[in-house]
């Protein structure tokens, strides 16, 4: 079967990503920065599966290089995930520019940069499918941090332009919302357990609602409805609250 | 966290640390002392019990296969299960496999664990061509025969006391079938047992299950089941799904079940001295796997295992006086598991020796320690010894008179500074 291109590959949300595709039959192009660590995690997933599965350097921040790595696929992907992500530190970039431009560069500018360069393919094949992982705290604002929420709210909206835009070639494009997950980005925060997903379960999620052309998946479920209330508070009491 | 061993006796808290990278493996030992590695907690004693342990099961990946040779090369805490979803269909089973599959490839090194073909093949470690160990001072050590021959006997059967194992290079074995042709034959006392085991000591598997209730001339009354991998049948072989027990279950239903299995098998399946079938590898190799949480039937206060084994020249004698022991003290399984052992190898604390060994399970209970400290005595009058990876009590004495090679062990330990490192409930008690 055809390759998935899973970009942030290292994440643990992509991780589980890669395997539930693997399982289900599918080849893999793995791409991260530092891919050499990725190197037991391909093993792994080559032995279990015994599908074909490649890793490949990228940073989705080298803008430039974005062009030259698609270019080199030998055999173009049937679909890309990405999962690339930067939760930062809001408090620090509020007096920092740098890491205000982290966030929102990893967020969106660098995974605008190389979905632009795999849309245009896609939508002359006129087939494939792309997923983004953005993310509940694009939705609304908040003083915790609204800089990742605005990269995210950013990702949020390209994404709905290029479903619109791609809808006549038969190009698919999914976002995706997860509220808590149990990953490296959390590590050490202590979240509600029951609002809180497991990668596999974020994984299962992804792949169900891409098989199914869903456009908008929030995961888990009941954060759909928790950001419907959040989305409905008026501002003038928005702003006072603390959440 | 709360923690404890299969036998769910004692529980206890630890910090549970975890590592991503083997370097941070490496500050955790630096930094702690008196930790003890953990695979799945399928010990059933305080083996894997410590107030800090390093939990490995996490890393699980197959890094290669070599199909030529059969030759696995897996981190430490793959599952055995794991192992056969993957392999069992492209025809390769484990070489040594214990009586469950739910245990890490670091705890079976650990445990130097054994099956029903130890006549034969021996331990666990012969089927291991190297792996890599986090020792004391934080250094990663390739571990073979030839080049670490110390290492190597103290962590085989070392029970975690010489650090943490990383990954291993294991041979798998070709097989043709997931089916084994299998063979029944009910013995009536304890000397024809015997006499079973040796006329199908050919059979590259064999076990036991022993009625150890039965009293006099029906002492050691037994169905002797002896196997061998069929050439038929295909690979199909799919994780099927368990049954579980859901809450601790009232004991006293307990022998109740085991007697109603035991004898629906002796009087009513098995109508011939001699039955031949055909069953697959979970129903030959892990019956008890079918049951998830089957630990929880003795009650919320737990259970240990009792297996000692004997020296052949003594295993009649000794088992006739144990088994007494046990029929009259109305306590114990009912069942038990009763296996012929091949040669001994090489490493300080592995436990198999050639002669008998028995294992059975006991309900913790007022009188319980007593009536095993009984059993103990007939066990070194007749120059057996206590499997470590069950025990959850046995006193430093008994178990030192069973193994001759302890000092050398602790030697090793001191000198490497691993005495103070690692170190778990049992070996505190045993003082290893
Ligand atoms: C139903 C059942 C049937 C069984 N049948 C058999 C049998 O037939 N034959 C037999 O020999 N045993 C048998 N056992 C015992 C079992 O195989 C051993 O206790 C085994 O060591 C458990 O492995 P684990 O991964 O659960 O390790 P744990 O129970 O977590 O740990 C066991 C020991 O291994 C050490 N250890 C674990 N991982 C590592 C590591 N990565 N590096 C260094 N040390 C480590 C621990 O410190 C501890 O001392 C059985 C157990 C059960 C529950
Ligand atoms: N965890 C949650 O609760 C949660 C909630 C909502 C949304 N999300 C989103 O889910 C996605 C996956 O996150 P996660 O939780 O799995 O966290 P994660 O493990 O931190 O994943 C983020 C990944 O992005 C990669 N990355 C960052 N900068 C990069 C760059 N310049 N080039 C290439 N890769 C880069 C990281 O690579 P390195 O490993 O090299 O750093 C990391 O693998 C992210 O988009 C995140 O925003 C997560």
């Amino acid at each position: 079967m055809s390759y998935i291109l899973i970009i942030g590959a290292k994440s643990d949300i992509a991780k589980a990503i890669a395997r539930e595709y693997a399982n289900h039959g599918y080849d893999l192009y793995l791409a991260a920065r530092n891919v050499a660590e990725l190197k037991d995690f391909a093993s792994d997933l080559r032995i279990r599966t015994g599908k074909k599965v490649k890793t490949l350097d990228l940073d989705i921040l080298d803008f430039e290089s974005h062009r030259i790595f698609y270019e080199n696929l030998e055999e173009k992907p049937g679909g890309v995930v990405s999962a690339v992500g930067y939760l930062g530190d809001q408090e620090k970039a509020q007096s920092d520019f740098q890491e205000t431009k982290l966030i929102i560069e990893t967020n969106y500018t660098g995974v605008a940069s190389i979905f632009n360069i795999i849309a245009n393919d896609y939508e002359q094949r006129k087939s494939g499918f792309m997923v983004g992982i953005s993310s509940v705290a694009g939705d609304r604002g908040r003083k915790s941090n609204y800089l990742y929420g605005s990269a995210k709210a950013a990702l949020t909206a390209y994404l709905s332009g290029l479903r619109n835009r791609l809808h006549n070639a038969n190009v698919h494009v999914m976002t995706v919302k997860p509220g808590f997950v149990r990953t490296k980005m959390t590590a050490g925060m202590n979240l509600p357990a029951r609002l809180t997903a497991e990668p596999e379960e974020v994984a299962r999620d992804v792949f169900r609602a891409q098989q199914k052309r869903k456009n908008v998946l929030y995961t888990k479920w009941i954060w759909k409805w928790i950001m419907l209330v959040i989305r409905m508070i008026p501002e003038w009491q928005f702003k006072k609250m603390s959440i | 966290m709360i923690i404890s061993g299969w036998g769910m006796y004692p529980k206890i808290e630890s910090t549970v640390l975890r590592f991503e990278t083997e370097q941070a493996l490496a500050n955790l030992i630096g930094e702690y002392y008196g930790l003890v590695p953990r695979g799945n907690g399928r010990s059933y004693g305080d083996s894997a019990l410590s107030p800090v342990t390093v939990d490995v099961k996490p890393k699980n990946y197959f890094l290669s296969f070599d199909e030529s040779s059969g030759l696995l090369h897996v981190q430490a805490g793959a599952l055995l299960s794991d192992i056969l979803e993957i392999f069992v269909p492209k025809g390769w089973f484990l070489k040594i496999t214990p009586g469950t599959k739910l245990i890490t490839v670091g705890g079976a090194i650990a445990s130097d664990v054994h099956g029903k073909n130890h006549h034969i093949e021996g331990c666990f470690s012969e089927s291991v061509k190297e792996f890599r160990i986090v020792t004391a001072n934080g250094t990663i050590i390739n571990c073979n025969r030839e080049s670490t021959p110390d290492l190597w006997k103290a962590t085989c059967g070392g029970m975690g006391l010489t650090g943490v194992i990383l990954d291993a290079k294991i041979y798998l074995k070709k097989i043709k079938s997931q089916y084994i042709n299998q063979v029944t034959i009910k013995t009536k006392n304890l000397k024809e047992t015997f006499d079973a085991f040796e006329e199908f000591k050919d059979k590259p598997y064999s076990v036991a299950w022993i009625d150890c209730l039965a009293k006099g001339n029906a002492m050691g009354k037994s169905l002797l089941m002896v196997g061998d991998f069929s050439g038929e049948g295909g690979l199909g072989y799919q994780l099927k799904p368990q049954k579980t027990i859901p809450f601790n279950f009232p004991s006293f239903t307990l022998n109740k079940l085991s007697v109603k299995a035991f004898n629906e098998l002796y009087y009513g399946k098995v109508r011939k001295k001699v039955t031949k079938q055909q069953v697959d590898i979970d129903a030959f190799f892990y019956p008890l796997d079918a049951i998830g949480h089957w630990n929880r039937i003795y009650g919320k206060n737990g259970f240990t295992q009792y297996q000692f084994i004997l020296p052949k020249v003594h295993s009649y004698d000794g088992l006739k006086e144990i088994l007494a022991t046990i029929a009259d003290s109305g306590k114990g399984s009912f069942l038990a598991v009763l296996k012929l052992y091949g040669k001994a190898n090489q490493n300080w604390l592995s436990f198999p020796l050639e002669g008998y060994s028995l294992a059975l399970d006991f309900k913790i209970e007022k009188g319980i320690f007593q009536l095993l400290d009984m059993l103990d005595r007939i066990v070194l009058k007749y120059g057996g010894r206590i499997y470590l990876t069950k025990d959850v009590r046995v006193s430093r004495k008994t178990f030192e008179k069973g193994y001759p090679q302890i000092d050398t062990f602790r030697q090793f330990r001191k000198e490497h500074g691993m005495d103070k490192k690692f170190q778990s409930l049992q070996s505190k008690r045993v003082g290893i």
